[in-house]
């Protein structure tokens, strides 16, 4: 057992948090209250190399492991959780193409987005659909060499400015999570209707919107392994994305750690600077406990699913875990910033508006804990 | 065209200094290292005169303890073709580190048209390893630089001096060249070059092979200690009336007579 980065993944630790430090936590606050949609920072985040780090090195990405992953996700996050969920969607919404496409597949699909700057939308949660995902209405009917995509998806990352989105729909909403299917769809394709984006209280700088999808006409080539198939696939594009999220949640508490520790070395109170408070001190040493052992939890998931081991249950401590600690935490950097906490002046508000995104999204808390649950009494 | 850049791994500026056990250097132990920030700048120009003359190499040139390989790696990330670690202690004097730097540099077996360094390194401070390497090597150099042009090997320098005025050089490489902040923006090494730059050389050297030895050291550190501790401030309260004329007269009177700084 070995707790070390390797050379490398110190390397690529240190860029990524200086980038993080340097272009986008100065301005996480003004794209917050802007609700600005950062364009030139992610092209240039993918200049770097820090973006779709999940593409093969064959289809011209980096092919990155789980583990490199989720450590420049941690480092993106620190500078502001909201636009590393732009970011991360895109990885979101490539992974089923990843996990499932055929070899033409990534080639049309995933190749472009390492020759250009591109934007990706998953498609899965509908209005009345969201935890659970097998019975989701949009239908895929069946034309010839063609599929028609009708129906209405709900809170999608990055739909106003998707150049690709991935739908997950079934053929039958009778049949179930045995009916689910996903597809690949151009986001120029006629019938795409876009909600107006909605407001949030965090990840301000995100595109949400509902996507509706009219007779969209696509060609079956478009499908992701087999109709009937999603399910499987939607399953392991969680396995692999909830370690990602995870560390997303990471880095967005080891943030507000820092600057909790900060602050509180400079507050004076009673003659001192608080952190020289017991009080005080005894929250620093809870969040500092609660961001490690969330990374460490991040870690695992994603070292066994490199592995190739199945990490179903590892990946949902982790995402359960670090959720609840970056809220936690989060919370209790406003409380040790006192007046000051709670003030947009400050950045810490942000940071616990931003912290509970991450409870919901990508399975609630609730969800994993029903996911850890049936694994513990399997045995 | 041979580029040289010669960097220093430094205490990171948020590190708290502690001298050692016996006092004889810094405790080095507990330290996260970065490159010295003046010299990023000097790896950005000669990477910037690199991308501008084809068939151009960047060679990193470092001096220091073996344990931790980060700056190097930093500048192979960031596009250096090949790097060269003389392995030593950390306290080295100045003197000691610009002749082993001239002896990485003449080992390389390279020619150096250009040999780029930050001003100062902000450990020591002591500004003096651009010039001296430029003296032992023969060739012009120029500190604390904020404009440079090339146009093939005649050179347009501007350095700044006192007052924020610039000084102008023209000359002709090889020089050195020691860079300021202002010189340019550091890029970030992006992810595909820090995979490249496992791969890329590093030829490690010892002291002897540079033909350094304890015999070329002109300053021994005796003693590092920290600052004595400020004493506490004075505190004066004018709150109540008709206090305020006599508060002002003490604190002038011991501005000009304990403080003396009116």
């Amino acid at each position: 057992m070995d707790f070390s980065y390797t050379d490398e993944q110190k390397e690529i630790r240190e860029q990524v948090l200086k980038f993080s430090k340097n272009e986008i936590l100065p301005i996480a606050q003004e794209l917050d209250t802007h609700e600005t949609f950062p364009l030139d920072l992610l092209k240039n985040a993918w200049q770097l190399g820090f973006v779709n780090t999940s593409i093969p090195a064959e289809y011209g990405g980096v092919g990155f492991k789980t583990l490199d992953s989720v450590i420049i996700s941690e480092c993106l996050a620190y500078g502001c959780m909201g636009v590393n969920t732009i970011l991360m969607a895109n990885d979101l919404a490539l992974l089923p193409i990843v996990i499932a496409g055929n070899h033409e597949q990534k080639e049309r699909f995933l190749k472009p987005f390492t020759e250009d700057y591109k934007i990706a939308a998953f498609c899965l949660t509908e209005p009345g659909h969201g935890s659970d995902a097998a019975g989701v209405k949009t239908h895929f009917k069946e034309d010839g060499a063609d599929l028609i995509i009708n129906g209405e998806k709900m809170w999608i990352t990055n739909a106003g400015f998707a150049d690709l989105f991935v739908v997950y729909g079934t053929i039958d909403a009778k049949l179930g999570h045995k009916g689910l299917s996903a597809v690949v769809v151009d986001g120029k394709s006629q019938g795409i209707k876009l909600g107006k984006p909605e407001k949030k209280m965090g990840h301000k700088c995100s595109d949400t919107r509902s996507v509706t999808f009219e007779n969209v006409r696509i060609p079956k080539e478009n499908i992701l392994g087999n109709l009937g198939e999603g399910w499987a696939i939607a399953m392991k594009t969680l396995d692999h994305s909830r370690p990602l999220v995870a560390s997303s949640a990471v880095g967005g508490a080891q943030c507000a750690l820092d600057l909790s520790k900060k602050y509180a070395q400079e507050r004076i109170q009673f003659g001192k600077p608080i952190a020289q408070h017991q009080a005080i001190q005894f929250m620093l040493a809870d969040m500092a406990m609660k961001v490690e052992a969330s990374r460490l939890l991040v870690f695992k998931a994603a070292w066994l699913l490199d592995e190739g081991k199945p990490n179903t249950e590892a990946s949902s401590y982790a995402k359960a875990f670090a959720a609840d600690a970056c809220m936690e935490i989060t919370t209790d950097a406003v409380q040790i910033y006192g007046g000051y906490g709670y003030s947009k002046e400050y950045p810490v508000e942000k940071l616990m508006r931003d912290a509970k995104l991450i409870q919901i999204y990508e399975g609630t808390s609730q969800i994993q804990r029903l996911v850890i649950a049936r694994e513990v009494l399997k045995y | 065209m041979n580029i040289f850049v010669c960097i220093k791994q430094v205490p990171d500026t948020e590190t708290k200094v502690t001298p050692n056990g016996d006092g004889s250097f810094i405790e080095t132990n507990s330290i996260k290292w970065i490159m010295n920030p003046y010299d990023e700048f000097a790896v950005e120009q000669a990477l910037l005169l690199k991308a501008a003359n084809a068939g151009a190499t960047v060679t990193v040139a470092r001096v220091g303890a073996v344990k931790d390989t980060e700056s190097l790696r930093t500048a192979l990330a960031m596009g250096a073709d090949d790097a060269i670690l003389v392995e030593a202690e950390d306290n080295l004097d100045s003197y000691m580190t610009a002749k082993a730097l001239k002896g990485a540099i003449e080992k390389s077996g390279k020619s150096a048209d250009f040999i780029f360094t930050g001003k100062q390194a902000i450990d020591d401070d002591c500004l003096q390893v651009p010039q001296l390497l430029g003296q032992m090597m023969n060739l012009p150099s120029v500190s604390v630089v904020v404009g440079f042009e090339a146009n093939d090997t005649s050179l347009t320098i501007k350095r700044e001096i006192e007052g924020g005025a610039l000084e102008i050089y023209e000359f002709s490489a090889p020089a050195v060249i020691a860079c300021n902040k202002g010189l340019n923006t550091p890029r970030y090494a992006s992810l595909p070059g820090i995979m490249k730059a496992k791969k890329k050389p590093l030829l490690q050297l010892s002291l002897a092979d540079v033909s350094v030895s304890a015999e070329d050291r002109r300053i021994v550190y005796t003693d590092f200690q920290l600052p004595p501790e400020k004493p506490a401030g004075k505190t004066f309260s004018a709150m109540e009336e008709g206090t305020q004329q006599n508060v002002v007269s003490e604190v002038v009177s011991l501005l000009r007579n304990e403080a003396k700084v009116i």
